[in-house]
């Protein structure tokens, strides 16, 4: 048995090798995702063909032969088309935007009391960003002030009262609309459409019946049928004198046709949780609403942000609509100009539409990127 | 263009639904210090915004006439952009006093809507725009053309009407939005476009060669464009007319918003008798106005020639020849019971 053969025992880690070349740095990168195999070669090769077939061009005309400035028409326009322009040369006209940035931004509200929608805009911002931050203290009262006090604060300030002027809602338009339609319908339908989730899957009938009637009807018809039925057919059933402004109806429409979307999507995460969930719930004897603030709605909410956000994202879009009711929302004014002689061009249609694009993108994109954010954080790693 | 068979329909289920408006809206304008007009959402030189986003154009400014007629004050005008589709539910309705929507006056809508039309503040008519490659002289020649039209509008039951009238074939090519047909009627997909020769010197702005294009001859239709006030108020009615008559009778006169002031001391009896100079004149109180209604008009809004060359006409981008809305005495149509 005795052999000598001593056995080797290492008592120090190797030191670690940095990955081979081939496995690291842009050539690797490279090679495994856009050379991998013969089929990504094609792929990748017609995907730069793609980019370097438009993306010169767009920068071209977006950027390098876009007019930055003007006072009317002729800056954008070609000498054959009465402009100053050589003839040929087609670019964006951003001096369009430029000279009625202020409407695309405010509509008609009065120029001397601009600065109102714009105090607002900033109090909702220093009351949104703490809201969005996980980690900021305070949320209850910041809720409250952000979701209650905001909203009539608002109210007084855009509309007048206390010694402003009064600024009537027709003369409310642009990106001031857009936000202020969604920010009202993304407020009211998280609340309802939960309400209503709660009632669909709830036992008593008549509750039940209410919220299913409630949820078919509005998700059965069109939202353009919902504002225009508002707009053209209210004020013939109204009495003599009645008038209902234009503005709380787009509001009342489009946030009643969000809840409705938001209470299916909830619905869904509702269905989710498992029984044992609600079963635990009950034997520590909490009452309903115990149990679904504490145990369900917690993880049925989170289950569903993706669903959420995109109900948000859908709204904050569809709020575009209120145009055909006679009201001028972001796009709305941006048609609208378009139909101003002074800027007539053939350019300037176009670059008004890249313009509400660009905005409407900027939002929807901000949602969602918040959303991803939230969705890991609250990510507490229970996947079922 | 502004005139789609479904706002007949809209109208008249709205005829059917609408109790009849307030009788005396003279008072109630008064009552709320402002007339409210519906305008276009956004026709060239009709009712379109400026940079600072107040309201431009011929029907804007007839508004505003309105305004000054009665409150000595043009900015006591309230528009409301409506669509061709809203426009009669919202003068049935009482949304607004008066319709100045450029608005072609047909005998249903006089009748069956329930509107009253008297004045026309602008003669419109239908015609056609073509390439001049297309080597046409006048619209008899346009046999087999694709002809670009905007759908469910009487421009199209016009087209083919005519067509039919003189045994010509032709390819509609039609779009649901003004825009696309004239986008693509620039991009070469129909030889020809029509629509209200107003709507063909628009479009001329847009394109990426206009003076490739011409505007035929031809108008095949009548389009006279007025103001709409629902019937069963003739004092309104009356105050909505005079407004465009006190217009055109000061253009003709000679009198201008920079001249009005000396022309009240004018020797011309006509002239004094409009401006409310003559000694116990009662024709502004009778319409129920203050005397100095004309005056007004014309101080603040201009008489119907500046009207015109400022919001369609050569001091616009548009550059609209008067035609048929000149003077009676210059060859056209627009032609003023006097003022006496």
């Amino acid at each position: 048995m005795a052999t000598n053969a001593s056995t080797f025992v290492r008592q120090s880690m190797l030191e670690p090798k940095p990955a081979p070349s081939s496995q690291t740095g842009a050539s690797h990168w490279i090679r495994t995702r856009l050379f991998a195999t013969p089929k990504d070669v094609i792929l990748t090769i017609l995907a730069l063909a793609l980019i370097a077939y438009i993306v010169p061009g767009m920068i071209n005309w977006l950027f390098i032969d876009a007019v930055w400035s003007g006072t009317d028409r002729t800056a954008c326009a070609t000498v054959i088309q009465g402009g100053v322009l050589p003839d040929g040369q087609s670019g964006a006209c951003w001096a369009f935007v430029e000279a009625k940035f202020q409407q695309f931004m405010f509509g008609r509200y009065p120029a001397d009391e601009r600065w109102r929608p714009i105090l607002v805009a900033i109090l909702f911002i220093i009351l949104l960003v703490p809201m969005l931050i996980p980690k900021a203290p305070f949320k209850g009262w910041n809720a409250l002030a952000l979701f209650i006090v905001l909203p009539i604060i608002s109210f007084f300030l855009l509309i007048g009262g206390f010694g402003l002027p009064h600024v009537e809602t027709p003369l409310w338009g642009g990106l001031m609309v857009t936000l202020i339609l969604s920010f009202f319908g993304i407020t009211v339908s998280l609340p309802l459409g939960i309400i209503l989730a709660l009632g669909r899957r709830s036992d008593m009938p008549v509750i039940k019946t209410i919220c299913v009637v409630f949820i078919e009807v509005i998700r059965g018809i069109p939202l353009i049928s919902v504002l225009f039925m508002a707009s053209v057919m209210l004020p013939l059933f109204l009495p003599d004198g009645w008038t209902f402004d234009k503005l709380l109806r787009a509001l009342i429409g489009v946030s009643l046709f969000a809840s409705a979307y938001m209470a299916e999507v909830v619905r869904g995460g509702l269905q989710a949780i498992p029984k044992g969930q609600f079963e635990g719930a009950d034997s520590l004897g909490l009452s309903y609403w115990q149990k679904m603030r504490l145990i369900v709605l917690p993880q049925a909410i989170k289950l569903v942000i993706p669903g959420i956000v995109n109900t948000f994202i859908g709204l904050f879009k569809d709020t575009s609509l209120v145009s055909i009711i006679g009201m001028f929302d972001l796009l709305g004014i941006v048609v609208l100009n378009q139909s101003d002689a002074n800027w007539s061009t053939p350019v300037t249609p176009i670059t008004g539409y890249v313009f509400a694009g660009f905005v409407f993108w900027l939002f929807c994109f901000g949602m969602s990127r918040y959303s991803a954010f939230m969705e890991r954080h609250l990510d507490t790693g229970h996947r079922h | 263009m502004k005139k789609t068979i479904l706002s007949a329909a809209i109208g008249a289920a709205a005829l059917g639904l609408a109790s009849a408006a307030s009788a005396a809206t003279l008072d109630d304008v008064k009552a709320k210090g402002s007339v409210t007009c519906g305008v276009s959402a956004g026709i060239p030189g009709f009712s379109n915004p400026d940079d600072k986003g107040e309201w431009t154009g011929i029907d804007v400014d007839y508004c505003r006439g309105i305004a000054a007629a009665i409150f000595g004050d043009p900015t006591k005008a309230k528009f409301v952009p409506l669509s061709s589709k809203d426009r009669f539910p919202a003068l049935q309705s009482g949304e607004v006093d008066v319709l100045t929507r450029n608005t072609t006056w047909t005998i249903s809508r006089d009748t069956s809507l329930g509107f009253n039309f008297r004045t026309v503040n602008y003669y419109d008519g239908q015609g056609f725009i073509v390439k001049k490659g297309l080597n046409v002289k006048s619209a008899l020649e346009l046999s087999g053309a694709a002809v670009c039209v905007q759908t469910g509008t009487t421009t199209e039951l016009n087209l083919a009407d005519y067509f039919k009238t003189n045994n010509l074939q032709y390819n509609p090519v039609v779009f649901e939005k003004e825009a696309d047909a004239t986008t693509a009627y620039d991009a070469g997909r129909c030889d020809v476009y029509t629509t209200d020769q107003s709507g063909l010197y628009a479009i001329r702005l847009k394109m990426k060669n206009p003076d490739e294009n011409m505007v035929l001859p031809e108008v095949i239709s009548k389009e006279p464009l007025g103001p709409a006030v629902r019937q069963g108020d003739d004092k309104w009615f009356d105050i909505v007319s005079w407004v465009h008559y006190a217009m055109v009778n000061a253009e003709e006169l000679g009198v201008t918003s920079k001249n009005v002031d000396e022309m009240k001391n004018s020797p011309n009896p006509d002239i004094k008798r409009m401006l409310g100079a003559e000694e116990g004149t009662k024709i502004g109180t009778d319409l129920g106005l203050t005397n100095e209604w004309a005056y007004n008009i014309v101080k603040h809004v201009g008489n119907y020639g500046e009207v015109f060359d400022r919001t369609v006409g050569p001091n616009s981008p548009l550059k609209i020849e008067r035609g048929l809305n000149a003077l009676w005495t210059k060859g056209g149509l627009q032609y003023a019971p006097p003022v006496r």
